[in-house]
C-alpha cells in the first residue's frame, strides 16, 4: 500500500494547476486514487499559486497535504514556504533557473532542474512545467513515463491541441535531464 | 456506466443536475461555487435547457421559485453570503410545497468572510434557512463523486415530498478534482405533478400557489399538515456511513470534508491501538440521530469534528441523549482541521476516558 503526496508550487500562469492535473490523470489511468485540490481564489498570472495532487493505492481520506512526499518549487516563495513541510527523506524539485538559492535541508533528497531554460533551449520558455514533470517521472516511480501521453491527450483543452507535440517534447527532455 | 473522468466537485453537481433532467438553472456568481454556473452557461444552451445568471441572488431564488411552480425540474447554487440573501426565497418555497434544488459551497463567515472552505452554515441549513416553520432536506457530499451522486437524490427527494432540498457542500469538495462516473440518465424517477401551474387547458379548476394565508386555523391545518409529511421523511430518508463502528471505544461524528480528515486520523489513532470509529451523516436533515443514540451505549465518548464553532456538536449531544460526553475539534474561518489536529484530539479524549 504507497500514498504519494505531491505539492506543486510557482506563479500563476506557470502551468502549476495543468501540471497537477496531468499527475492525477497519469494516476487515475494506472487504476489508483487520485485527488487534485487547487488553491483558489484571487491568484492571477504571476501571484502564486500551489496545487496538492495525492496518488495511493487505497481511498484517500483527506485531500489537504501537511507534509507532502514531493515538493516542486517553481518560484522562490514556493521553495521557502515549503521546503520546510517536506517529509523527511522526501524529494525536491527546485526550478533552478528561476530560482536563487540553494535547498537547506539535508534530510531530503534535491534536484535542481533548470527547467524554463531547457523548455527554452527546446524552442518554448513556457513549458519549464513539462520539463519539471518530465524530471519528476524519471526520479519517482509514482508516475510511469508510459501513462503521460494518453494522460496529457484528457487534460489539454481544445484551444491548445496544436501544442500536444511540443508538451511531450519538453517531457522528454526534462526526463532525459540528468542534475 | 460511463467511463471514470476528473472532474471539480462543482462541475459534478451542474453535470449531475443536467443527467437528472434539470433544465433550468439560475444563479448568480460567487467563489467557492461559480464553476457550477459556469458549467451551466456552457451546457444548457447546447442541450435545450436555460441558463439564466440573475442580477441578484434574491432574484435568482424566486425565479426558482417560478419555474417549480410550472413543475420543472430546477437548481440554483451559490455560497455562504449569497445563501443568506436566498433565505427569504427558502421559506417561501418550502410554504409553497415546491421541489427544487439549492446548492450551498460554504465559505467561511460570518458576513461577507472569507473564500476558503467552511461548515459554519450548519444551523443555517438544518434548522434556520427562513422565517417560519419548516424544513429542507440537507445533502451533505463528502467526495466529488458523491457531490454527482447526491445532487441527482436530491432532485428526487424534492420531487417525491414535495419540498426544497439542499446540497450542503465546502469549497474544498466544490474545488477539487477526483474521478467520477456518471451515469448517462440519472433521472430515475419521474414524479407526476398535477398540482403544478401549467395552464388548465379549461379541464380542470386552477391551480394555485400561494403563501398567504390569513387565516389562522387554515394556516396552523397547513403548518401541521406539512409537518405530518416532515415525520416521514424523518422515517423514510436518513442516510449516513458507519466507519470502524464496531469495536470503537470513541465515536467521531463528522460530514463532508471533515469526516475525510476524520478517517485519516482514525487509521493513524488505530495504527497506536486507539479503538475510534465515525458515524458520517449524509443526511443533515433527517439527522441520523438513531446511530448515534445507538453508540452512545457503546463508546465511551464522542467527538464532534467540524469546521464551525460548535454546531453540529448540539445535534450529537441531542442524539446522544447525553449519555457520553461530546467534545468539539474544530476550526474555523476558512482552516481545517488537519489529520494529525484530529488526531492529537483522540489521544486527548482516549487519556480522558469517559470523564468530561
Amino acid at each position: 500500500m504507497s500514498t504519494t503526496k505531491i505539492i506543486i508550487a510557482g506563479f500563476g500562469g506557470q502551468g502549476i494547476l495543468f501540471t497537477g492535473k496531468l499527475m492525477a490523470y497519469q494516476g487515475m489511468i494506472a487504476g489508483r486514487y487520485v485527488s487534485w485540490l487547487p488553491s483558489y481564489g484571487p491568484e492571477v498570472r504571476g501571484g502564486t499559486c500551489n496545487c496538492s495532487v495525492i496518488v495511493s493505492d487505497e481511498p484517500i481520506g483527506s485531500p489537504i497535504i501537511d507534509s507532502p512526499d514531493i515538493v516542486i518549487a517553481m518560484n522562490r516563495p514556493s521553495l521557502d514556504k515549503y521546503e520546510p513541510t517536506l517529509a523527511k527523506g522526501g524529494k525536491l524539485f527546485v526550478e533552478s533557473s528561476l530560482i536563487d538559492r540553494k535547498a537547506e535541508r539535508d534530510d531530503v533528497t534535491v534536484y535542481y532542474v533548470p527547467a524554463a531554460e531547457i523548455a527554452s533551449e527546446n524552442g518554448d520558455n513556457r513549458l519549464g512545467n513539462m520539463v519539471v514533470h518530465g524530471n519528476v517521472m524519471s526520479r519517482s516511480d509514482c508516475f510511469p513515463f508510459d501513462t503521460v501521453a494518453a494522460a496529457i491527450e484528457k487534460v489539454i483543452s481544445a484551444r491548445h491541441r496544436d501544442l500536444l507535440d511540443i508538451n511531450m517534447k519538453m517531457l522528454e527532455a526534462g526526463y532525459k535531464y540528468e542534475s | 456506466m460511463s467511463e471514470k473522468v476528473l472532474m471539480k466537485g462543482n462541475e459534478a453537481i451542474a453535470e449531475a443536475a443536467i443527467r437528472s433532467g434539470c433544465r433550468f438553472y439560475l444563479g448568480y456568481p460567487i467563489t467557492p461555487q461559480t464553476e457550477v454556473a459556469a458549467y451551466m452557461a456552457k451546457r444548457m444552451p447546447k442541450i435545450g435547457g436555460t441558463f439564466l445568471q440573475a442580477e441578484s441572488e434574491l432574484s435568482a431564488i424566486n425565479m426558482v421559485y417560478g419555474v417549480a411552480s410550472a413543475g420543472k425540474r430546477c437548481m440554483t447554487s451559490s455560497s455562504s453570503p449569497g445563501i443568506s440573501l436566498k433565505c427569504e426565497g427558502l421559506s417561501y418555497l418550502a410554504a409553497c410545497d415546491l421541489p427544487s434544488v439549492i446548492v450551498n459551497v460554504q465559505r467561511g463567515g460570518p458576513g461577507l468572510g472569507g473564500i476558503q472552505p467552511s461548515q459554519s452554515d450548519y444551523f443555517q441549513a438544518t434548522k434556520g434557512s427562513g422565517h417560519g416553520d419548516f424544513r429542507m432536506i440537507v445533502l451533505a457530499p463528502s467526495s466529488v463523486q458523491e457531490m454527482a451522486d447526491l445532487t441527482s437524490l436530491a432532485f428526487d427527494l424534492a420531487d417525491k415530498h414535495r419540498m426544497p432540498a439542499m446540497i450542503l457542500a465546502d469549497g474544498t469538495i466544490g474545488q477539487m478534482m477526483e474521478p467520477v462516473e456518471l451515469a448517462e440518465d440519472m433521472h430515475a424517477t419521474q414524479y407526476e405533478k398535477p398540482w403544478a401551474c401549467t395552464g388548465t387547458k379549461l379541464e380542470r379548476g386552477h391551480n394555485i400557489i400561494n403563501s398567504l394565508i390569513l387565516k389562522p386555523e387554515i394556516l396552523e391545518r397547513l403548518n401541521i399538515e406539512r409537518y405530518e409529511k416532515y415525520k416521514i421523511v424523518e422515517s423514510e430518508e436518513v442516510r449516513y456511513e458507519e466507519y470502524m463502528m464496531d469495536d470503537a471505544e470513541i465515536c467521531i461524528v463528522a460530514f463532508g470534508i471533515a469526516s475525510r480528515v476524520a478517517k485519516s486520523a482514525i487509521m493513524e489513532a488505530r495504527k497506536q491501538g486507539v479503538k475510534v470509529g465515525l458515524i458520517r451523516p449524509i443526511t443533515l436533515w433527517p439527522f441520523p440521530a438513531e446511530p448515534i443514540r445507538a453508540a452512545a451505549d457503546k463508546v465511551k465518548a464522542f467527538i464532534s469534528v467540524e469546521l464551525s464553532m460548535g454546531q453540529l456538536i448540539y445535534d450529537v449531544r441531542l442524539a446522544s441523549e447525553c449519555k457520553k460526553p461530546v467534545h468539539l475539534c474544530s476550526r474555523v474561518g476558512g482552516m481545517i482541521t488537519s489529520p494529525d489536529y484530529v488526531l492529537k484530539k483522540i489521544l486527548e479524549v482516549n487519556e480522558m476516558g469517559g470523564a468530561v
